[in-house]
């Protein structure tokens, strides 16, 4: 047997930066670790004393890529513990919102970060030279989600106009009606892009574990639904931590999150649509059928295409919001502050975000806990690396490498939530 | 003639002041062909060593190894621009820099002794020259291709440092503070988001740092008159700069 090592400083086309360490015997990966040291920022230790109607503005600190999701999570948490309810047009509202977010986060994903790695190049600049309409057809969708986002939000990254109970401006019908035909435009080219995407190689690898998602009676997930899993998990979102616990390991700053009693999950675009296809948009089913997707998909290098599918169906369901909106009467359902503990999850375009506050009467956060779909998925992500073994043996050492990062990028892991960092090394020695 | 080198460095961050310029979706491509991206890791694999004509620089100084990387980044970038609050005022996580820091570890960590963290989070230019500091939380992405462009261009940006409240009259929006009584820091706040808030009908929450000459004393005054507890001031005060010397002063003055 050869001993070869591999060396990646850095993990590039990722948010955040880290490190994995691989360790080969024969085709064998007796050790697997994604090493997050991003810089921890304690999000959950400075939140205690602040007033809980901040969490949207500083829980969005926490990613600069998906902080709608952050905002979301913490209102609906809120005010759970408060006992609001927000219903109707500001509900579609923030549906709508969620669109945006996931339409540009998933575009920025395919096309600028994750399709250079199926067609071996460094990055979408290069990409562009060979392949111009695709880049720029991917920059317009992702232009037509964030145009979403600037409206509703105020800005593309950490909007400043949601709050609990609602938002401080609704927008009028006029307003929300001019974006309709850029939507329309992005979803035909959403589904030109997923006709592109569906063309690449895709290696043979195939995971049965349990997948973990939220699942709504009527809706494919963002902000509601109980949680459910592949495996008979179907909890309210209550009992989250008496099912899902997370813990400290010594290679990361990111705490681990595991099932009580059966061990890593996955969440993410995979999981939820391998749960929750049936809600889909007939027209997000068709896409997903021309582009050779089903529920039994187990394989992660797919997600790309899962994402695919779940922008045209975030566009769908945008246009279908705006087009039946009427302004609501308030911006804002009336807070009354009370002491209680409230939690919620909402699907970020990587997966599922659990929040949890306690707060005294004044309404003052005395305990938070935030757990954001990347630490939920970095063991899976691990033992992706070690089912590789066979595969990454057999490879050349520059291509094994490739390989290792782009099955990382997979799950297009967003560090700076998870609190942390990557860097790649990658060794393959001689069984002694 | 060989294109200048961009290098864009990330630190104790949300990746939101970087990501920006991926979110200027009509001048990306303009941009890649204009400079070369020669270490942006965020957005391409290719590393090219330095010197670097410009830096862009993301995030604060919160860990003993960044602050020697700090050192190395400036030592190979000829022009160096910190983008945004964690940059060039620490950010949302100095607000560790007033508490309990060993508290703070062991509310997150079971086993805090393995973290590496320093008791403070601190700007960029605590640490090394920094030539140009561009502010908010996150950097409007106008003003980051302006700076870009100055830079490689060999001029100076421009780049306002007056208040959001005078861009806020500029944009003729009806003043929160008049007319609804909001909080609002916009007279004390550095210009730069086109006074956004304001016109989503709530009061700015200084993510762009305080202004030249803010005078922050008559404004809490104002907030305490109209109805804001001691503790609500203090908070507005002490958020996403809470480390710039202005508003953590003004903090200082009013009690939870």
């Amino acid at each position: 047997m050869t001993t070869r090592t591999i060396q990646v400083d850095l993990l590039a086309r990722v948010e955040g930066e880290g490190a994995l360490s691989l360790v080969l015997e024969g085709d064998r990966v007796v050790d697997a670790k994604l090493r997050i040291f991003e810089p921890p920022r304690l999000f959950e230790a400075l939140l205690l004393g602040r007033a809980c109607t901040e969490t949207p503005d500083i829980t969005a600190r926490i990613c600069g890529i998906c902080p709608v999701a952050y905002e979301m999570s913490a209102c609906h948490a809120v005010e759970d513990a408060l006992g609001v309810r927000v219903e109707g047009a500001l509900r579609d509202l923030r549906r709508l919102l969620y669109c945006g977010e996931w339409i540009e986060s998933h575009v920025l994903h395919m096309v600028l970060l994750h399709a250079p790695d199926f067609l071996g190049f460094p990055d979408a600049l290069t990409l562009a030279r060979h392949h111009p309409e695709r880049v720029k057809a991917g920059l317009r969708v992702k232009k037509a989600g964030n145009a979403i986002v600037r409206l509703l939000g105020g800005r593309e990254i950490h909007p400043v106009n949601v709050k609990v109970g609602g938002f401080y401006r609704v927008p009028g019908q006029a307003e929300i009606a001019a974006l309709l035909p850029d939507l329309r435009s992005a979803r035909e080219e959403a589904e030109e892009t997923l006709s592109w995407l569906a063309t690449f190689d895709f290696p043979a690898f195939d995971r049965d574990r349990e997948l973990v998602a939220l699942r709504h009676p009527a809706e494919y997930p963002m902000n509601e639904g109980r949680l459910g899993s592949t495996h008979g998990l179907d909890i309210d979102v209550r009992e989250f931590g008496a099912h899902i616990v997370e813990e400290q390991v010594a290679h990361s700053t990111a705490l681990h999150a595991r099932i009580v009693g059966r061990g890593s999950y996955l969440c993410g675009p995979l999981a939820r649509y391998v749960l929750n296809a049936d809600r889909l948009s007939a027209r997000a089913q068709a896409a997903a059928a021309r582009a050779g997707l089903d529920p039994s998909c187990r394989n992660p290098f797919r997600m790309l295409l899962v994402r695919g599918v779940e922008v045209v169906y975030a566009l769908d369901e945008a246009i279908r919001i705006i087009d039946s909106y009427a302004p609501p009467a308030q911006a804002c359902v009336p807070l009354a502050m009370r002491a209680g503990t409230g939690q919620a999850a909402t699907e970020a375009p990587r997966g599922t975000l659990y929040h949890r506050y306690v707060l005294d009467d004044g309404g003052v956060i005395r305990q938070a806990q935030i757990t954001p779909p990347t630490s939920q998925n970095q063991r899976g992500m691990e033992e992706d690396l070690v089912a590789m073994g066979g595969m990454l043996a057999s490879l050349p050492l520059e291509e094994a490498r490739a390989r290792a990062e782009h099955a990382i990028r997979n799950y297009d892991p967003c560090i700076s939530c998870s609190t942390h960092f990557l860097t790649l090394a990658f060794e393959q020695r001689e069984r002694s | 003639m060989a294109r200048p080198k961009l290098a864009v460095w990330k630190f104790a961050s949300c990746d939101g002041c970087q990501l920006s310029l991926l979110d200027c979706e009509d001048e990306l491509l303009a941009v890649g062909e204009a400079v070369d991206i020669a270490y942006f890791p965020e957005v391409t694999s290719r590393v090219e060593p330095g010197p670097y004509d410009l830096s862009l620089v993301e995030g604060s100084i919160t860990t003993q190894k960044d602050a020697a990387r700090i050192r190395e980044v400036r030592a190979c970038s000829r022009t160096l621009v910190t983008i945004g609050a964690c940059a060039t005022a620490g950010g949302i996580q100095a607000l560790r820099n007033f508490r309990d820091h060993g508290h703070m570890l062991s509310v997150v960590y079971a086993r805090p002794e393995t973290i590496d963290a320093l008791s403070s989070s601190t700007p960029i230019a605590g640490h090394v020259s920094v030539d140009f500091e561009l502010r908010g939380c996150p950097v409007d992405k106008r003003q980051l291709l302006e700076v870009v462009s100055a830079f490689l261009n060999g001029r100076k940006p421009n780049v306002q440092s007056h208040s959001t409240c005078l861009e806020c009259k500029m944009r003729g929006t009806v003043c929160v503070m008049v007319a609804k009584g909001e909080p609002c820091l916009g007279p004390v706040t550095h210009a730069g988001c086109g006074a956004l808030c304001p016109a989503y009908g709530r009061g700015c929450y200084g993510c762009f740092g305080p202004s030249d000459a803010p005078f922050t004393a008559p404004l809490a005054r104002r907030f305490l008159a109209t109805g804001s507890q001691s503790g609500d001031v203090r908070r507005l005060f002490s958020t996403f700069n809470a480390a710039a010397e202005p508003f953590a002063n003004e903090a200082r003055r009013h009690d939870d």
